[in-house]
């Protein structure tokens, strides 16, 4: 199918740049993007994916709005509080662009449902908030060889890594296994700026779209950082792929998916 | 003394010196969490006080994030 007349001028400042194009935006309108987590990062991947034209946008997520979230997850709006934030995201992105396909999982992703789920998407967005659920995502991207984009925030700091299963290092590749529950804060304990995560949402936007229309270089061997408070990115080089990885080397030792267990601190139970 | 990058920043430190002392001197939060490449090559977790810094070496620590939501 062609572009509309509409779409034309929709996307009119993708269409004139040659990275992009008519190739490219026609691959856009074409992709499916899963994006696990509706929050702090999943909010401006949503919100650019669907303004950007992606085809079909999945996302994932088991809560409801609520009041807390709206300091920075953008995609939901005060009068969403307490609805399923799946739905709250849709109708936003719909809002923003309605040319588009949108799946809605009110779930949380687990050991027994996630490879299904991300076998149908051409690219995965990891948007989640705790590291049992960024390890499951890492492991079945890999298991499942689909391409997906890390991303991490804490306070006034994110972090960002591409991962093209088989080619690039994964996120075990450079973390090994999750931190014992409760050992490394999340955002809810520790506290996030809103912006933050509208700068690593971004970056996770652009990624994706990148990837989807094979323009410029990947953040796949490299881990991006950002401090706000000093204003510095940097790129780190990552070791290859693999060496001694559990789960990306040629013989892994994970090879069935791990349900690491959640934290279980009274806040996280209240939920965020 | 010897000359080696910490993070992007060049600096002294006393030869011999072991990751996990270089841990404590950069007041590296949580250091039994954090990842460390030397010279693009990770450094496993449990050779942090076997492996020792040489002159040149470029040293990066990679930090859990969790958060995202
Ligand atoms: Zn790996």
């Amino acid at each position: 199918m062609s572009l509309s007349d509409e779409e034309l001028e929709r996307y009119s400042r993708h269409l004139i740049l040659k990275e992009i194009g008519y190739r490219g935006q026609k691959r856009l309108s074409e992709s499916k993007v899963l994006i696990i987590g509706a929050g702090g990062l999943g909010a401006p991947v949503g919100l650019y994916l669907a303004a950007a034209g992606v085809g079909t946008i999945g996302i994932a997520d088991a809560d409801n709005v609520d009041l807390s979230n709206l300091q920075r997850q953008i995609i939901h709006t005060t009068a969403a509080i307490g609805t399923p934030k799946v739905e709250s995201a849709a109708r936003s992105m719909k809002a923003v662009n309605p040319n588009i396909n949108i799946k809605t999982y009110k779930i949380f992703v687990n050991a027994g449902n996630i490879s299904d789920l991300i076998r149908e998407y051409d690219f995965v967005v990891d948007g989640t908030d705790n590291f049992p659920a960024k390890f499951l995502i890492n492991d079945a991207c890999v298991m499942e060889k689909k391409a997906f984009s890390h991303a991490g925030i804490i306070r006034f700091k994110g972090q960002l890594m591409t991962v093209i299963p088989g080619e690039s290092p994964c996120y075990r590749c450079v973390f090994t296994e999750p931190p014992p529950a409760g050992a490394v804060p999340t955002c809810r304990e520790a506290g996030v700026i809103g912006a933050v995560a509208g700068v690593i949402g971004s970056l996770h936007a652009l990624e994706t779209i990148k990837y989807l229309t094979e323009t410029g270089e990947l953040l796949s061997g490299r881990l991006l950082t950002f401090d706000a408070l000093t204003m510095q990115f940097r790129t780190v080089k990552l070791p290859d792929r693999g060496k001694g990885c559990a789960v990306c080397s040629d013989n892994p030792s994970i090879t069935t998916l791990i349900d690491y267990d959640k934290p279980e601190c009274e806040m996280c139970k209240r939920g965020q | 003394m010897i000359n080696v990058t910490i993070c992007g920043e060049s600096k002294q430190i006393k030869e011999n010196t072991a990751i996990s002392e270089l841990l404590i001197q950069e007041n590296v939060d949580m250091p039994q969490y954090v990842s460390v490449s030397v010279n693009d090559e990770f450094v496993g977790r449990d050779n942090y006080t076997q492996h020792r810094l040489n002159d040149g070496d470029t040293v990066e620590f990679l930090y859990f994030m969790g958060g995202g939501r």
